[in-house]
């Protein structure tokens, strides 16, 4: 008779469904998993560290390569603890950009998260309609500060510029028709705001043809349904947050308990998932797509009837304009000194969290009243959610690994930082 | 709307610091209200007697770790602009180096936990001030077991050892990897490089070639738009 033994293996670090560099040692009984233990620090880059070493606006740049799939909301934490720190106030348009920012980031999110966890579990249609919507949304980013990614658009005391009257049209070329070209630039005729509000017309339609293809689909139910199940009590201890909260049941969400930003004149609700499976924290994705398009809605109508101004008027914080600096000594002095040597806060310390899309991303900055950070942690979601594995796998099989990896929805840059 | 919201969440934080004073300060606990946030300063031997009650207690119910870190304040209120020295060659800076005081942080080394009670809508701070020389203060992960990672960072990162924590690995740095980089003392740019040698025809570990420099300096600038208005009185009744 032969021996039976127990498998080591090694998943990862360059497995395409690790989410990037992932490394997990999987102690195996034949295909069922004993214990898990990811390795994780591969793409560790010492942020925090760094951030200790610069001014505090100097850092906004990080926060957008912490999480690289949602760059807004890390940056908004980060503002956000400045802010409370040194105790400025954000103008009310300010708010309502950044509450729709958020929002569209947490679009981009979902639907990077929708389409490689597709991917992951052989959905691979959904991958290509998933990046077909982030196209667009990237285009607002790119609208509004000039990149698609990296944003840095946040500063403390509001975002570092208005919404743009115009946006940017593909060009004609020599691989694409006229007809082709002009079919492109059809919504991109009039402002950002008008660009958006044709997109949250089109996107609802487009999120039923995701479910139409997952929803019911019996392959991604026999995959997700009763996988990596996590009691409410137990997502508590283990420090669970966001979508992996509320897919336990719990009805937490920071934008309406602890609410920042716009969220409290904006109306929308909270999914709750039931079974806390795999399943369910899809459901709860999906729909908080919808809930974020209702937001994003009211937001591009707000804008649209309340000009105003977008940072605060406190020079010591945030810099002049440029035309001021022409005539004007003190305008002049402020911006020299704020592009030099930054802004001194006050000695203290301060927790500021938003609900990012994987749940609540959080800057803890100590200050001693120098212009760099005495001490800045970032608590990262993925990061509680990633220790969480060994429990919500052991006893699955190894193809349930990476439908738990996807549905943890881990993003390295934020869990490493 | 906002306003009210933020009112009533500073009134259930301002009973929470009451309610702290009353239950812990017989244990020899301070408790610190600062920008709306609560935090509880426990000497480290009742550290879990007091965070098992702040989990369990119907008053409190912090039932989540959010956070855990630690802390390096042996650089606290140090600035690295030498006033005199810049002054003598060229322009003051208005800056006198080295002024804010460490007295509030009376050892090198702190541990603190960021703990969110969901059915209370509150949230606090917990710190515990730890040996200089050898930090180390119990585990907690038998109180929130989502601090098992949270602690290995820390111990990681600050070399703080957390007794009783049953797999105090490193976890963010690579493996071998020597010293604490998160402390003070550590520089910003590490101490060893890594290349790979076509001769060996492997990944060899050098030390670092690059210089550190400061771009921008530290400075501390004494803000008159922050002087807290108590500390006016002090100056009054000294005067």
């Amino acid at each position: 008779m032969p021996e039976i033994r127990n498998y080591t293996l090694n998943f990862g670090p360059q497995h395409p469904a690790a989410h990037g560099v992932l490394r997990l040692v999987l102690e195996m009984d034949g295909e069922v998993i004993e214990r898990a233990d990811p390795h994780i620090g591969l793409l560790h880059r010492a942020t925090e560290k760094l951030a200790e070493s610069k001014p505090y606006a100097q850092s906004i740049p990080y926060m957008d390569r912490l999480d690289y799939m949602s760059m807004m909301c890390n940056e908004h934490a980060y503002v956000r603890a400045i802010e409370r720190l040194i105790g400025v106030e954000v103008p009310i348009r300010a708010q309502y950009i950044r509450t729709m920012f958020d929002e569209i980031t947490r679009i981009l999110n979902h639907l990077l998260w929708l389409g490689t966890h597709g991917l992951d579990v052989g959905a691979m249609t959904m991958f290509l309609y998933c990046f077909r919507e982030r196209e667009d949304l990237m285009d607002c980013y790119e609208a509004v500060t000039g990149a698609r990614l990296h944003a840095a658009y946040y500063r403390p005391g509001g975002v570092y510029r208005d919404l743009p009257d115009e946006m940017p049209k593909y060009e004609p070329n020599e691989f694409r028709s006229d007809a082709d070209i002009a079919r492109k630039n059809e919504t991109r005729e009039g402002s950002l705001l008008d660009f958006i509000d044709a997109f949250t017309d089109r996107f609802p339609g487009l999120v039923d043809e995701y479910e139409t293809l997952l929803t019911d689909n019996r392959i991604w139910k026999q995959r997700t349904v009763g996988i990596g199940v996590v009691s409410p009590e137990r997502a508590l201890q283990l420090g669970f947050s966001g979508p992996m909260l509320r897919g336990s049941g719990y009805a937490w969400d920071l934008r309406k308990k602890q609410t920042y930003a716009a969220y409290d004149k904006v109306d929308f609700d909270i999914p709750v998932g039931q079974n806390g499976d795999c399943y369910d924290r899809y459901l709860v994705r999906v729909e908080e797509l919808r809930q974020s398009n209702r937001i994003v809605r009211q937001c591009v109508q707000w804008l649209r009837n309340n000009p105003g101004p977008v940072i605060a008027d406190d020079h010591k914080v945030a810099p002049p304009n440029r035309a001021d600096m022409k005539d004007d000594m003190e305008a002049l002095i402020h911006h020299f000194k704020l592009f030099t040597e930054g802004f001194c806060p006050p000695p203290g310390e301060v927790y500021a969290a938003v609900e990012a899309p994987k749940g609540e991303f959080g800057c803890y900055v100590i200050s001693d009243g120098a212009n760099k950070p005495y001490r800045l942690k970032i608590r990262a979601p993925g990061f509680a959610h990633l220790s969480a594995m060994d429990e919500m796998v052991r006893g699955h099989m190894l193809a349930d690994v990476v439908a738990v990896i996807g549905t943890m929805d881990v993003v390295f840059g934020e869990i490493d930082r | 709307m906002n306003d009210s919201v933020r009112t009533s969440s500073q009134e259930r934080h301002a009973a929470l610091a009451e309610q702290l004073a009353d239950q812990f300060s017989d244990k020899g606990c301070d408790v610190i209200s600062q920008l709306g946030e609560v935090t509880l300063v426990i000497p480290s031997e009742y550290l879990i007697e007091v965070a098992t009650e702040l989990r369990d207690a119907e008053n409190f119910l912090f039932k989540e770790l959010i956070d855990l870190c630690g802390v390096d304040y042996s650089g606290f209120g140090q600035s690295e602009w030498v006033t005199t020295s810049a002054s003598g060659t060229g322009f003051g800076r208005g800056v006198e180096a080295g002024k804010a005081a460490r007295d509030d942080h009376p050892t090198d080394f702190a541990s603190v936990y960021h703990l969110l009670s969901i059915a209370n809508n509150l949230r606090m701070r917990l710190r515990v001030y730890l040996d200089s020389e050898q930090p180390l203060v119990d585990s907690v992960v038998g109180v929130w077991r989502g601090a098992d990672w949270f602690e290995r960072e820390s111990f990681d990162l600050y070399g703080i050892l957390y007794n009783g924590h049953s797999d105090l690995r490193r976890i963010l740095t690579d493996y071998g990897f020597m010293g604490h980089p998160f402390r003070k003392d550590f520089p910003l740019e590490g101490n060893v490089e890594l290349r790979f040698d076509p001769e060996k025809n492997r990944v060899v570990y050098e030390p670092v070639t690059i210089e550190s420099r400061t771009l921008v300096p530290r400075v501390i600038r004494e803000d008159n738009r922050y002087l807290q208005p108590d500390s006016d009185e002090q100056d009054a009744t000294d005067a």
